[in-house]
């Protein structure tokens, strides 16, 4: 998908281009994007790295046991399929955690934990559960609450103020998983009605 | 109202998160300084594992934007986002975002460097960032990594709610910046 993405996008801006009689820019554009490209991900760095830290902290404290006491209600609604004590339910936890602190790398690893945990509750293995659908839907709306990548961007790209972001991203954030749950919400009743299987 | 509490929770929240854990990790009597310098040692790896993904996905999307291409698909859409008050520099980012992070990493950051970060444009690229996820890559990688193949609903709740992401930072954005 993203190779021929990539292609049909290389593709259409050299023909372009050239239609355009501007075939000279290509090579200048495509240094220039790449050099911009290098310094873009050093100026990443120092916020990653800080975030990063701050999550270890989280982790080593215990204060993620405490964010995850607090999600659990929440979470037993949205996974009615998993027992509540079964490791499903903590690496979905951990997940959603990492996902409100805008710690997206750090989320992946407890989420593919969490899919590897479902997968052992699920009777057919090739077929998606119903609960699955739930974590993907939430997941792919995305819960943030500090949107880091974000705020170093602007503040590597000069802003006067990287945060001020946060509020309305909330606010968007919320509107898209609120969505995700209630679409997913009426097909999990679809199913139910069609007397299909969890 | 509205506005001027967003604009406190915007500042308030990343001090607090950071206060709220030193404390508490103190009390806990964490090594503060040890284990976050641990944990930061992962960020280089990750900021620098982003740079091929980002060449690749920027020189694309420049080359796209310089050559005349996306003025001409741009010019083609206007007319549907004037009718939704959405500035039409946001277009192809909103194209993007669903199907490649790190070419929606890029597009923003072509927004803000090109717009300025503090522009409507650049506030809502940012906030669209930050409040949707790659839908494709997200279901890719977590449905092939326990070998799903049958996905069910899940890619058309992934592109719906991407959608109302979009609208709703479109909608925020217009009402706390614009003007």
């Amino acid at each position: 998908m993203i190779n021929r993405l990539w292609f049909y996008l290389m593709l259409i801006g050299i023909v372009t281009a050239g239609f355009f009689g501007r075939i000279s820019i290509v090579p200048e554009v495509i240094f220039s994007a790449a050099e911009q490209a290098v310094s873009i991900c050093i100026g990443l760095i120092s916020i990653m790295a800080f975030w990063l830290g701050i999550m270890r902290i989280i982790e080593e404290s215990g204060l993620i046991n405490v964010i995850i006491k607090i999600l659990r209600p929440v979470a037993a609604f949205l996974f009615p399929g998993i027992p509540k004590n079964h490791p499903a339910m903590s690496a979905i936890l951990m997940n959603m955690s990492a996902n409100l602190l805008g710690m997206g790398n750090a989320a992946t690893p407890f989420g593919l934990k969490a899919m590897e945990k479902m997968q052992q509750l699920n009777p057919k293995k090739d077929t998606a559960s119903l609960d699955m659908c739930t974590f993907l839907a939430i997941n792919t709306s995305s819960l943030t609450l500090v949107p880091a990548t974000v705020i170093a961007l602007r503040s590597a790209t000069g802003s006067m103020n990287p945060t001020e972001i946060i509020g309305t991203t909330l606010i968007a954030t919320a509107t898209s998983t609120t969505v995700a749950i209630l679409f997913d919400r009426g097909y999990r009743f679809l199913e139910r009605k069609k007397g299909g299987m969890s | 109202m509205l506005g001027k509490m967003i604009s406190i929770i915007s500042v308030w929240t990343i001090p607090a998160i950071i206060l709220i854990t030193l404390v508490y990790a103190n009390i806990k009597g964490v090594k503060v300084f040890d284990v976050f310098v641990e944990g930061a040692k992962e960020g280089f790896d990750t900021a620098v594992k982003l740079i091929p993904f980002l060449i690749a996905m920027l020189v694309a999307i420049t080359l796209l934007r310089e050559s005349g291409a996306m003025d001409v698909i741009t010019h083609f859409l206007m007319p549907l986002f004037n009718l939704l008050s959405i500035p039409s520099d946001i277009l192809p980012l909103a194209i993007m975002r669903p199907v490649s992070g790190s070419s929606a990493l890029a597009i923003t950051t072509e927004i803000l460097q090109n717009k300025g970060p503090d522009s409507l444009v650049g506030r809502i690229a940012s906030t669209m960032m930050g409040s949707t996820d790659t839908t494709f890559f997200v279901l890719t990688v977590y449905f092939g990594s326990v070998g799903i193949k049958k996905i069910r609903h899940s890619l058309t709740v992934g592109l719906l709610a991407d959608m109302a992401g979009f609208l709703a930072a479109v909608l925020i954005c217009n009402k706390v910046f614009g003007g």
